[in-house]
């Protein structure tokens, strides 16, 4: 079971987290994420080297020795699942992979920005791959058809209220001083932990 | 085409999200957000109704404002009218608001039940998802109940949309795992089955991971699921890599659903239907032969997906444990990836085959892996694959490469992560112990333990180095010779001084031959550490002087003036100072036979479960832990003991079995009562030295008087739960907590009663130092004589010891006795009280009356203080049959037709006691008119304080 989804950057600052089931402790209390939860998974999670292995075991803090962080780095962006001893380790590795590749075609060339001002997508794709903590979705393909259905609803429905759209990317343009611009997902320059020699 | 267009959307909420990024300060970033959230509310709270795309709007707002830290605490009303909009944007919005949000004992559920029930009859499916997601992410108890009969019939609906159906599933999953009894189990369940057949691969994967949980609480309903996942397993397996189309991922056909089902067969055993259990091993052959294939692509992604598939078949061979060509070829299998370039896949091998280690046919072969794993122990730069190696280590160590294992750990020790040291230690000197031929390799292992990283060597550790040199006599000269060595080095732990100063107090005499070592030597040795020392060590110190004073009289003189110098005698720490005191008085007074009797040699320590083992268990959860006490030992491992039984022992030569008791070496034999060199411990550290916690009823000595006052009892809560229940009855249970129960047998004649008290122990633990004791108050010991039989001090896990108690009442009296009870249980001193039910009815002998002589006797005792009379309310109701039953169980006799009114009870008995006996009559009349139902309840005795008591104790019970 996936107990918790997290994204944060590489100065800790979460961009993306679940609500889920075990720990409504944190979705709750923003408090006890904000002062424990988060801290201490970016702290466990950023100073490790890009060559060991993607597992941590968890502390007490995430429920004890059954439970372990599976992560994966992405350019600016940490991409941390919780999950008890019933998932495959190498399984939600995929997962993650099969996540960010969605974001990026739903995104066309995904950015920290998308995850910004975009929450409420991002949450909606999520949701479409896991369900109260089960993996309800892995075929990608399936994923972005119903992102696209519900794309288009929104369209129909949007009318006019959602002309003053190029304002955003306008925003978007301008707030881009150090970010790297892309996560790059494709097929050239895809960011790999554990594959140095990776071509 | 991008599925989602940057462009549309809210586009205040942009500018807000800017607005934000673009503060400079903390204090610009509260700023800005509280004058949005001053905004919202007034929009909110304003008089004009808002459309639905501003509520929108602004419960989104408020939802990131969330996610940036703050607390949101207005807002939710809102989110719940845009459940029940017709637009699907601003539906999900709030439903995403709300799975985010809402606590799930929140006052709106009913509202947000309302809605999500119109959206699962809806018949859209995209709303019948929002539904589904919504309970399934919320998952409260309330929406158990709305929904958990509803959402089977979804999900195995002829006419459901795939989609649906794969939500459905989970959100069942999840509703079963939070309120597991509102979900009806029923004809469903077949039909849940057969979803493993579906076409969609999706909802084959949600029904597998639902089949899953639920075979794992009721295994037997679903036994019709292992052919099906077979077969589907097979099919998947056998397919060609683009079969599968969209669920093939990286060229692996559907990674995920083959973990999933592999998971779900390891719910059962294997397959007893011949063929479909030979075509499960060739799914699992095919699988294992895939990985020898050249990879079909060089992407990460192809050979992760293919190797979660590898290892989830692997776990489900292990789990089998039943062939062994398939074990040896898994062992094989992890051999490769332990040397494989990815540190993932080092990683899970040495996970995976420290499971397999524990299985008789695949142990030979995990060993052979020794080198590399004492490799990975060196190398590895992670940690978390460096602690996968030790546990690795652990569970292939046997008595073979016993020497090599601890040698490598103890090596590893030197330069191991903080975080993982101590584990190290304890397994080290578990192994040490479990597999020491030769004790003077375990005590000198011990001793580098010490050394090496004595801050991480907890007590049980070096309690056990103790416990098991004084049970072991071939030993005990070479730990004297040893420890001795080892205190000369300039700085040497804590724990080091802590076990010389034991051994040397105990042994010493062993190696004072050697005029390197003589006692001055030895004494001196020691001393020199005392005051680098803390508290505890010292105290234990003074106590091995004490013991040296006994040992070598020569010393004497020496040591009597350490103990009277100022600095021991006037020792601000008011145990060292007593320690000093009495042992310098001690060694004045007493005659050198009484010194010796005194101060006698420890006796051995009785077998009992190691707590190293205990504490590591209870380090990494059960279930961590491979189990190194398993059949396989008995395999490959039968002479494991057969050599320890050359030396000839007053304790059993197998140290395995010989495990250590709670928390400190304390013999359970305490007749010498000061036998013991004195370990400290921080509670009761002044009668733990004189052993009187252990078995108090064994201080039968003259030392008692002079250094006891017997440990008081720490003040416990009576508990008086039961004991109205026992007024009416003689027999159950009085008392249960966690770990202990107590039931009670009791009979009465005349002024006599006796109490068969039964104690369960409900752990698998022993209970130590049991002991019992009944206490009156002052007054109630004039009234009631209570004896209590001695009861064992050692109650097994899951045994029931019986104590009798012989009661004889003297007088009427009002109070009732304590039992309190006190046992260690997994090192803490346990500590119970509770009334027992001894009350004056007991003492009753019922009388026959006539009804004359019934009126007669009523009219006699007419004084006003002899009467006493109470009416109050019914707690139960009103049934005669039950109050017949509770009169006559309260110890009189019913008198039928004394009454002119049939519905009142009428009773007659007398109290007996040692001096007097009190008649009593008795006369309940109930009130079944009135609105309240109400008792009159009339006692006539010929004593007031009888009356009294008699009315108290009955009128409780109806």
């Amino acid at each position: 079971m996936i107990k918790a989804i997290l994204i944060f950057n590489n100065h800790g600052k979460p961009r993306l987290r679940t609500n889920n089931t075990l720990f409504t402790l944190f979705s709750l209390s923003n408090n006890l994420f904000f002062s424990h939860f988060l801290p201490e998974t970016f702290h466990l999670v950023s100073k490790r080297d890009e060559n060991v292995c993607n597992f941590l075991e968890g502390g007490m803090l995430i429920g004890g020795s059954d439970y372990k962080l599976i992560y994966r780095h992405y350019a600016t962006l940490y991409f941390v699942f919780c999950v008890d001893s019933s998932e495959s380790e190498l399984g939600i590795l995929d997962l993650i992979q099969v996540f960010v590749e969605t974001l990026d075609k739903c995104f066309e060339n995904v950015c920290e920005l998308d995850l910004i001002f975009h929450v409420d997508k991002v949450h909606n794709i999520l949701a479409e791959m896991v369900m109260g903590g089960m993996v309800l979705e892995t075929n990608m393909n399936e994923i972005i058809t119903q992102v696209d259905a519900q794309n288009k609803m929104e369209k129909s429905e949007a009318g006019i209220a959602g002309a003053p759209a190029r304002a955003v990317s306008a925003v978007k343009n301008m707030n881009l001083p150090e970010m790297p611009r892309n996560i790059n997902i494709g097929d050239i320059s895809i960011k790999v932990p554990n594959l140095p020699s990776f071509k | 085409m991008p599925a989602v267009s940057k462009g549309d959307g809210m586009r205040g909420l942009a500018v807000f999200i800017s607005d934000i990024r673009n503060c400079k300060s903390k204090e610009a970033e509260i700023k800005r957000i509280n004058k949005e959230l001053a905004n919202i509310r007034s929009k909110f709270k304003g008089d004009k109704a808002l459309d639905g795309y501003s509520k929108k709007k602004y419960v989104c707002k408020l939802l990131f404002i969330f996610l940036l830290g703050h607390d949101i605490d207005f807002g939710h009303m809102e989110a719940v009218n845009l459940l029940s909009s017709n637009k699907y944007t601003e539906k999900q919005i709030g439903y995403l608001f709300i799975s985010v949000l809402v606590n799930s004992n929140s006052d709106l559920i009913r509202l947000i039940n309302n809605a999500i029930k119109n959206d699962l009859g809806s018949r859209n499916p995209t709303f019948m998802n929002l539904a589904l997601h919504c309970i399934a992410n919320v998952g409260s108890r309330e929406m158990a109940e709305a929904f958990a009969s509803e959402i089977p019939s979804i999900l195995v609906a002829g006419d459901t949309m795939d989609s649906v159906k794969q939500s459905a599933a989970l959100c069942l999953l999840r509703l079963n795992r939070t309120s597991a009894d509102l979900v009806p189990m029923g004809e469903w369940t077949a039909r849940v089955v057969h979803l493993l057949n579906d076409q969609h691969l999706g909802v084959v994967t949600a029904a597998t991971s639902l089949i899953t949980t639920l075979a794992q609480k009721s295994p037997d309903d679903f036994k019709t699921s292992i052919s099906l996942a077979v077969a589907r397993l097979s099919r998947i397996v056998t397919s060609a890599s683009i079969d599968l189309q969209d669920y093939t991922y990286y060229f692996v056909a559907a990674p995920w659903l083959s973990v999933k089902l592999l998971r779900l067969l390891q719910c059962y055993p294997p397959p007893e239907d011949a063929a479909l259990r030979s075509r499960l091993t060739e799914c699992l052959e095919t699988i294992l032969n895939k990985a020898q294939e050249p990879p079909k692509s060089k992407k990460v992604q192809h050979s992760n997906a293919k190797n979660a598939v590898l290892f989830e078949a692997i776990s489900l061979i292990i789990h089998h444990d039943s062939e062994p060509t398939l074990l040896v070829r898994a062992c094989n299998q992890l051999g490769q990836f332990l040397q494989h370039r990815e540190t993932n896949l080092r990683y899970l091998a040495l996970e995976s085959m420290c499971t397999l280690a524990s299985s008789e046919f695949s142990h030979e072969t995990v060993k052979t892996h020794i080198e590399t794993v004492i490799n990975a122990l060196k190398t590895e730069r992670d940690v978390s694959v460096r602690q996968r190696a030790v546990d690795l280590l652990y569970a292939m160590c046997d008595r073979s490469n016993a020497k090599q294992i601890v040698a490598e750990m103890l090596s590893y020790l030197e330069t191991a992560d903080y975080s993982i040291r101590e584990e190290i230690v304890l397994k080290v000197a578990i192994l040490a112990e479990k597999y020491a031929v030769d004790y003077t390799w375990y005590v000198d292992t011990i001793l580098n333990l010490i050394r090496i990283a004595g801050d991480y060597v907890s007590e049980e550790v070096w309690y056990r180095v103790i416990q098991i040199v004084i049970n072991r006599e071939d030993v005990q000269g070479y730990a004297a010779k040893t420890v001795f060595e080892a205190l000369q080095a300039p700085a040497c732990h804590e724990n080091l001084v802590k076990v010389g100063g034991y051994i040397l107090g105990e042994f010493g005499n062993l190696i004072a031959g050697d005029s390197r070592s003589s006692p001055l030597v030895q004494f001196n040795l020691l001393h020199s550490k005392f005051h680098l020392c803390s508290v505890p060590t010292r105290a234990l110190l003074l106590s091995a002087y004490i013991k040296f004073i006994n040992l070598f009289p020569e010393v004497k003189a020496t040591i009597q003036d350490v103990l009277r110098s100022d600095s021991q005698l006037r020792n601000s720490d008011v145990e060292l100072q007593q320690r000093a005191v009495e042992y310098l008085r001690l060694s004045c007074i007493a005659s050198t036979d009484i010194l010796a009797t005194v101060l006698e040699e420890m006796p051995p320590f009785p077998e009992r479960e190691s707590s190293i083992l205990a504490k590591l268990k209870k380090k990494k959860g059960p279930g961590n832990l491979p189990d190194i006490d398993d059949a396989r030992r008995n395999v490959n491992g039968s002479t494991e003991h057969s050599e320890n039984t050359e030396a000839p022992k007053k304790s059993s030569p197998s140290l395995v079995a010989d495990l250590l008791p709670t928390n400190r070496p304390r013999p359970a034999s305490s007749s010498p009562i000061m036998r013991s060199a004195g370990t400290m411990g921080t509670t009761h550290p002044f009668t733990d030295l004189l052993n009187l916690n252990a078995t108090p009823s064994a201080g039968a000595s003259l030392l008692v008087d002079v250094f006891s006052e017997s440990p008081a009892p720490a003040s416990v809560d009576v508990c008086e739960e039961n004991f109205l229940r026992f007024v009416c009855k003689n027999n159950g249970v009085i008392f249960e907590n966690q770990l202990l129960q107590i039931g009670l047998k009791s009979e009465y004649r005349q002024n006599l009663g006796r109490i068969y008290v039964f104690y369960g122990n409900k752990t698998s633990t022993q209970f130590l130092s049991f002991s019992t004791s009944v206490a009156s108050c002052d007054m109630l010991k004039t009234q009631l004589n209570v004896h209590a039989k001695t009861v064992d001090p050692l109650i097994d896990g899951g045994a029931q010891v019986q104590q009798m108690l012989n009661i004889e009442c003297v007088s009427d009296f009002t109070d009732a006795p304590v039992l309190n009870i006190q046992f260690r249980y997994g090192g803490t001193l346990q500590n119970i009280a509770v009334k027992l039910p001894v009350m004056l009815n007991k003492f009753f002998q019922p009388t026959e009356m006539t009804s004359q002589d019934f009126f007669q006797r009523w009219k006699q005792l007419g004084a006003p203080e002899q009467e006493v009379q109470k009416i109050f309310k019914a707690k139960h109701p009103m049934d005669t049959d039950v109050t017949k039953a509770k009169i006559l169980g309260f110890g009189v006799a019913l008198l039928d037709g004394v009454d002119p009114n049939p519905a009142n009870f009428v009773g007659a008995g007398v109290i007996h006691s040692k001096c007097t006996q009190v008649g009593c009559l008795l006369r309940l009349e109930p009130n079944t008119q009135a609105q309240v139902k109400m008792y009159r309840l009339t006692l006539r005795t010929s004593k007031d304080t009888v009356s009294q008591r008699l009315c108290d104790l009955l009128s409780e019970q109806f």
